[in-house]
């Protein structure tokens, strides 16, 4: 991990009338990071995310993506950035290869690029036989897997995950964060939701927003012993079960 | 109260389930545990008469739940997956509906309720449809409970739910454990599965294991380890080389290493410390539900 800071937010807020729903949030995410940012439904997570991936312009503060500016370069960090979550992903009325060409297409990769990333990627997935099989067909996993890489045909320097592996087998689960790993060892920032807290102590660094405000930022085993906790399972709870805002 | 024998269903080519038979006595907290997509709520569709089974059948209370799915129906309180109350009736509206329905009233089993409907109370006008996450999923469970019945079949209620949250619904199931309800609870979260029980762990349409979670788990027949060091990823890739290693897997904040005999902690310390791990710290430990479901799963 590199010490070159990819994302930051200053006093991040957004509001909707009365409420507020991301207040004041201050965040830097390094180059190569895996980033887990926790909190209970409603805590503001999904709002923060927007901003961050340019959808949302926020109401106060600043913040910068990939050094692209939120409020005035949000194409560009949509260019420059990849997205996946659980209930959006990839079109199961596309074949496996299809979906790659649509995803390859739509972030501008030339053609010979795009026949050489698609090779590879269904190399890697290790879906050859199923190159020309519908995505409906697929089981969950292995569509969460292509997913990812599908996020990555790119070469983004950041890519967000919202909670990637719900309801995903425990094996599958495991091989989805090896390709974290993976990807964060080639330099990718990555910066991951998830309701499962085994997770949360794979990350590097992981914070914990409650009610709209950032309640904790470190790395897994500070937090455990700032907590006397034994598990990042103890110290969510700990955390977020003051939450007034709960869903 | 509730006996499933041998029980097959097809969707076309797809065997979503696969001959599976285990039973629920009066008063037990049975989950069904297993991802997405390994069958669990086409079982429970065909347990609640929503689904005809192709081959087996399934006793509900001495009755059959095909013959007399009448007696099902009028006993069962169920809580699908998807939030399925009349969205444009308020909170009060809806749980007088289903009261209704079952020809009661709210007042008759509002004691079993109770609790629950407290935390709803203050939208008791609000329209259903308008509710957050957690206050749909605690009326939905209201609506599920106000007939009283025997026995109440919930849906992964916790999919998606963050960890306070899923904690607090559980408080709630086993209170209503106490109140002797039999309870069936389907979820992907292994974690759960201590909750339980009995437990019955579902992949792709068959049955792998039915039991207590302490049953299960001493089902695990291999040496199980668990490594920790500072750079986890390594650490993963070295061992997977190791001699007698048969899997490697990240648990939190260790790896989980099975492997097919007693392996010598001296001597893999050294050959991880040849590879510049030296800091890493290796130990056996008793595997969990969620090692044995991978393990089962290969």
């Amino acid at each position: 991990m590199s010490d070159q800071v990819v994302i930051n937010a200053r006093k991040l807020t957004k509001r909707f009338g009365d409420f507020t729903a991301v207040n004041a949030i201050d965040l830097d995410v390094r180059k190569g990071e895996i980033f887990g940012f926790l909190g209970a439904n409603g805590a503001g997570k999904t709002t923060a995310i927007k901003m961050f991936i340019g959808l949302s312009r926020p109401t106060e503060g600043e913040a910068h993506v990939a050094g692209f500016d939120v409020y005035t370069q949000s194409e560009e960090i949509k260019r420059n950035i990849g997205y996946m979550s659980q209930r959006f992903s990839l079109y199961n009325d596309l074949t496996v290869r299809e979906n790659i060409r649509f995803y390859g297409g739509v972030y501008g990769l030339d053609d010979a690029r795009l026949k050489q990333r698609s090779e590879e990627m269904i190399e890697e997935l290790g879906l050859k036989d199923h190159a020309k099989t519908l995505l409906a067909a697929l089981p969950l996993g292995w569509k969460q897997k292509l997913a990812f890489s599908v996020a990555l045909i790119h070469d983004p320097r950041i890519v967000f995950l919202d909670e990637p592996t719900g309801g995903v087998d425990p094996i599958t689960r495991r091989q989805f964060w090896e390709m974290i790993y993976a990807a964060a060892a080639r330099g990718v920032t990555v910066f991951v939701t998830t309701h499962y807290m085994d997770e949360a102590e794979y990350c590097h660094r992981v914070s914990i927003m409650v009610d709209g405000v950032m309640a904790a930022c470190d790395t897994p085993v500070a937090l455990k012993q700032q907590f006397g906790a034994d598990t990042m399972d103890e110290v969510f709870y700990r955390l977020a079960r003051g939450g007034k805002r709960a869903e | 109260m509730i006996d499933v024998a041998h029980v097959s269903k097809n969707y076309g080519a797809v065997q979503a389930l696969k001959d599976i038979s285990f039973h629920v006595p009066k008063g037990e907290l049975f989950g069904l545990i297993g991802p997405d997509g390994a069958g669990k709520t086409t079982l429970f569709r065909s347990l609640v008469t929503l689904l005809l089974p192709d081959i087996g059948t399934i006793t509900f209370d001495g009755h059959d739940v095909v013959k007399d799915y009448r007696h099902v129906r009028r006993n069962v309180g169920y809580m699908p997956g998807t939030f399925s109350l009349y969205q444009d009736l308020s909170v009060r509206e809806n749980l007088e509906f289903f009261a209704s329905v079952f020809q009661t009233t709210v007042e008759t089993n509002y004691d079993l309720i109770k609790d629950i409907y407290v935390m709803l109370e203050p939208f008791a006008k609000r329209r259903a449809g308008a509710l957050s996450g957690g206050m749909k999923q605690k009326l939905a469970l209201c609506c599920a409970l106000i007939h009283k019945p025997l026995v109440l079949v919930l849906d992964e209620p916790t999919t998606g739910v963050d960890a306070v949250s899923r904690r607090e619904f559980w408080a709630m199931l086993k209170k209503l454990k106490d109140e002797g309800i039999t309870m069936l609870v389907s979820t992907p979260y292994m974690d759960e599965a201590a909750l339980c029980d009995r437990v019955g762990l579902i992949q792709n349409g068959a049955l792998l294991r039915v039991g207590s979670p302490a049953e299960i788990t001493r089902t695990f027949d291999r040496p199980l380890y668990a490594a920790t060091g500072i750079d986890t990823y390594a650490l993963l890739r070295a061992l997977r080389q190791a001699a007698g290693v048969e899997a490697v897997y990240p648990f939190g904040t260790a790896l989980h290493i099975t492997a097919s005999e007693a392996l010598d902690i001296a001597v893999l310390k050294k050959q991880l410390g040849d590879l510049g791990l030296g800091d890493a710290q290796v130990e056996r430990i008793e595997p969990t539900i969620e090692d044995l479901f991978m393990h089962l799963m290969k």
